[in-house]
């Protein structure tokens, strides 16, 4: 399958706008999904905190805002849950990270396919334009929640939002599942067919791994959303009846019969569990690059790396009907989707483990990069233990759609996820504009980062197991509930600090891009091919020289080496995997 | 470095380990007689997967601090990992977790596999936005017809769930906004919904079920302590679901006789 990498297929363009827009350079193409995943995470940032600072002051008017309604919150809660998952978790770590850095990392000049990888971007790019539309028709953005559950969302009077606001909201999504399914393709056929002389698949970064079967995950989960999302168009806007029974909302009867509500939990739990693994195969992959670089070890367990995530996938798509314990699914079928569900606790367990076997005694340095790897390792931990909870259908029966549930998911996918990307950035940073971020900010970032989202997501357990329902717009109707309400305080306080912090990381971040110290070619002395090559890469990766590999991806204090670390193009240290 | 790992970990464990400790927010009151099941099977879960949660973040914080790079740290161990060592824990792992399935799988069975036994008390439940709806079926034993083109929601009550007033067997039955249960009889409940997915949660009753609209969906459970337990709508049902509660009344058999007949007396 490696094939001899063949001289790069197009020259350099010169003129701005095929250089830095229409590039079909991953390079610049991976910069491009970044900075819109950057542009997206503030919008869902800023939507949380608005939903917070509502939910500690239900009756404050706020500037640019105004005063909130229920549907309003509603709105926000959708928006956000949509952007992050989609635009944010999905976008960057795949798209950005990973179509920067697979083709160097396997020795590759590009992509496989440099033209549909440009119109990935650009219609990644379209979808996101037409979510943010939503806010601005008639109606307002959907309040159907980022799951979209119909009736809700396939009935227009069900509430406001639910007409042309969620019309775009689908069609959104749909645009975003084909964009999703181009990239899927051209990850999966650049690391099968382009990857350079001597990487076999067992030498390849753990990086490439993750992104290999994120690729794999997105190619089969992508096109039943797709089609869901169709289906859901139909029935709000031709009167089909895939998903609505014969419903009656305020006292109208409406036109549909016979649908199943519960096929679109189905069909968007195919896709939506599969999401997850998405969402964090990635941050898995760049978290075992740098605790090995860092830790001057290889990695422990390279192999149990590789089946564990290949495991994780594989289970990823039995185990869709958890989300459903509650929703009128078979009690028998629960049996089942639980007990597969709790396997994927033992690959994850495994990681967890060889993680922790990489640091044990190693010679440990704490450069920012490091510190997120091991906030991440720690969030996947506090993440991951909850799920064994939330797996158990009879536990389910308390914490089903409480703030447990929100707590769970937001360590586990949202900031594990965010924590991997944050270590790539301080991590890539270097290669891929040349200079060195600051590594005191960097650390302030850090803690104040990891302190502040445990501040947040650890109170929800406890809001979830007392009962605390999600997504109310006010917890002041329900006696049980406002009893809660320091909880709630408490967190919204959090949440503005952790909010305010990532000030520091888009400051550091900019300055250093262009005052930050120059970089050399590999300023962190690791061995996987991208720190081979110039800094920043020229635009065939390699400047013409084909890289021939002879080792393992995490040759790290190999005895009688020159140096403490040997790349996986220096002369074969005889170790193999 | 990292000390300030060390402590900022170690920080975040112990005060994240001692609200969960200190049951500072708690599982409510459990007043059915599923609660100590449930309540057995989240403690024991809880204590696994707690043991599991300190011993990870502390050996984290740990082995961050105590393998920090220092002049006189000795060379790595060059190790690329111990086959032995990774078939030990995923075994471990694979009895906990599958364990931990089964167990709480009997649980689980034993609510939801077996149907509501003969004479159970009969009640209806409806969703709609935004509010619930509970139906008895009166003295006869029977619930009349309902029709969806009979539904008028603001008009509440039985206009509200479209009662067919002309069925003779609606004659009898009693719509109500408020739910009345009799203590230690187990409750036959067919929930409905007319409109959205909402979901009937008590959190005190350890009840929860969503109601979808065109199934009907039977559960059961025994409410084993009198008091007043809230409902709180758990699927979001549209721009009201915060204010879609209610509230169950669990009383004597002899007050739940008594509330009957009077609604009974009110219809006639």
């Amino acid at each position: 399958m490696a094939t001899s990498v063949t001289p790069h297929a197009h020259a350099g363009p010169q003129g701005f706008i095929r250089k830095y827009i229409f590039s079909l350079d991953h390079k610049v193409i991976g910069i491009q999904y970044i900075c819109l995943a950057l542009t997206a995470v503030w919008v869902g940032m800023f939507l949380s905190l608005v939903m917070r600072i509502h939910l500690y002051w239900p009756n404050a008017v706020l500037p640019l805002v105004g005063e909130i309604k229920p549907e309003a919150y509603l709105s926000l809660l959708t928006m956000h849950g949509t952007i992050m998952v989609f635009f944010v978790l999905t976008t960057a770590p795949q798209g950005g990270f990973g179509n920067y850095f697979l083709p160097i990392q396997i020795g590759a000049p590009d992509m496989a396919f440099p033209v549909l990888n440009m119109l990935s971007f650009w219609t990644t790019f379209v979808a996101f334009v037409v979510m943010l539309a939503a806010f601005f028709v008639t109606g307002g953005a959907p309040l159907h929640g980022w799951t979209g559950y119909p009736p809700l969302s396939a009935v227009q009077q069900a509430g406001p939002g639910e007409g042309l606001g969620a019309d775009l909201w689908i069609t959104s999504i749909a645009i975003f599942c084909l964009a999703s399914l181009m990239g899927a393709l051209n990850f999966l056929t650049t690391t099968l067919d382009m990857r350079a002389k001597g990487m076999t698949m067992m030498r390849m970064p753990l990086t490439v791994w993750s992104w290999f079967i994120t690729a794999i995950l997105g190619l089969l989960a992508f096109g039943v959303l797709l089609s869901a999302g169709i289906l859901l168009l139909l029935d709000r806007n031709l009167g089909t009846s895939f998903y609505v029974p014969l419903v009656v909302v305020n006292g109208q009867i409406m036109g549909h019969k016979g649908g199943s509500p519960l096929l679109w939990q189905h069909l968007f739990w195919f896709f939506g569990h599969p999401e997850v693994y998405i969402a964090i195969l990635p941050g898995m992959g760049v978290t075992s690059q740098i605790l090995s670089t860092f830790s001057r070890k290889p990695i422990f367990g390279y192999k149990a790396m590789v089946y564990a995530m290949l495991a994780i996938g594989f289970f990823g798509f039995m185990v869709w009907g958890h989300h459903m314990f509650m929703s009128g699914m078979s009690p028998y079928s629960a049996f089942a989707f639980s007990l597969l569900t709790m396997c994927i606790g033992v690959p994850s367990a495994i990681k967890t483990f060889n993680w922790l076997g990489t640091m044990l005694k190693a010679r440990i340095r704490f450069q920012t990069p490091m510190l997120y790897a091991i906030g991440f390792v720690s969030l996947f931990v506090s993440g991951g233990l909850s799920g064994p909870f939330l797996a158990q259908p009879v536990l389910d029966i308390q914490l089903h759609d409480t703030y447990f549930v929100v707590g769970h998911f937001h360590l586990i996918m949202g900031v594990a996820a965010i924590f991997g990307m944050f270590a790539a950035t301080y991590y890539w940073v270097p290669k891929m504009f040349g200079r060195m971020m600051n590594e005191t900010w960097g650390r302030i970032h850090f803690f104040i980062t990891l302190l502040g989202t445990y501040a947040i997501f650890m109170p929800m357990h406890y809001l979830g197991i007392a009962g605390g329902t999600r997504r109310y717009s006010q917890y002041t109707e329900v006696a049980y509930l406002q009893k809660l309400m320091p909880i709630h305080q408490f967190m919204t306080y959090a949440a503005i600090i952790t909010i305010a912090a990532q000030f520091i990381f888009v400051i550091n971040l900019f300055w250093s891009i262009f005052k930050g110290p120059k970089a050399s070619d590999n300023p962190w002395e690791s061995t996987t091919l991208e720190w081979t090559t110039a800094t920043p890469p020229p635009h065939d990766n390699f400047g013409g020289v084909t890289p021939v590999v002879h080792n393992g991806p995490y040759e790290y204090g190999v005895p009688g080496a020159a140096r403490d670390f040997v790349m996986q193009t220096d002369p074969a240290v005889g170790t193999a995997h | 470095m990292g000390l300030a790992m060390l402590l900022v970990i170690w920080l975040i464990t112990i005060a994240s380990t001692y609200f969960f400790v200190a049951k500072t927010w708690w599982l409510p009151v459990g007043a059915s007689s599923a609660a100590g099941f449930i309540d057995g099977q989240f403690a024991l879960t809880f204590v696994l997967m707690g043991i599991v949660f300190v011993t990870a973040q502390l050996a984290l914080g740990y082995l961050a601090w105590r393998y920090r790079e220092q002049p006189s740290s000795p060379a790595v161990n060059y190790s690329h990992g111990n086959v032995k060592l990774e078939v030990v824990w995923t075994a471990l792992t694979t009895v906990l977790f599958i364990g931990l399935n089964l167990m709480g799988s009997r649980v689980w069975a034993s609510q939801r596999f077996d149907p509501a036994g003969p004479g159970a008390v009969q009640v209806e439940v409806t969703g709609m936005q935004f509010a619930w709806y509970f139906r008895y079926p009166g003295p006869d034993g029977k619930f009349g017809g309902t029709s969806v083109k009979l539904m008028d929601p603001s008009a509440g009550g039985e206009a509200a769930v479209g009662l067919n007033t002309s069925d003779p067997a609606a004659k009898d039955d009693v719509v109500t906004g408020t739910m009345y249960l009799p203590v230690n009889r187990e409750v036959d409940l067919s929930l409905r919904s007319v409109d959205v997915i909402h979901s009937f949660f008590v959190p005190s009753l350890r009840f929860k079920q969503d109601a979808v609209p065109g199934l009907n969906i039977h559960m059961h459970f025994t409410p084993t302590q009198i008091g007043e337990y809230e409902i709180a709508c758990a699927e979001l049902c549209g721009l009201g679901h915060y204010k879609m509660h209610g509230m169950v009344h669990v009383v004597s058999q002899e007050d739940y006789d008594k509330w009957l007949a009077a609604r009974e007396a009110e219809k006639q």
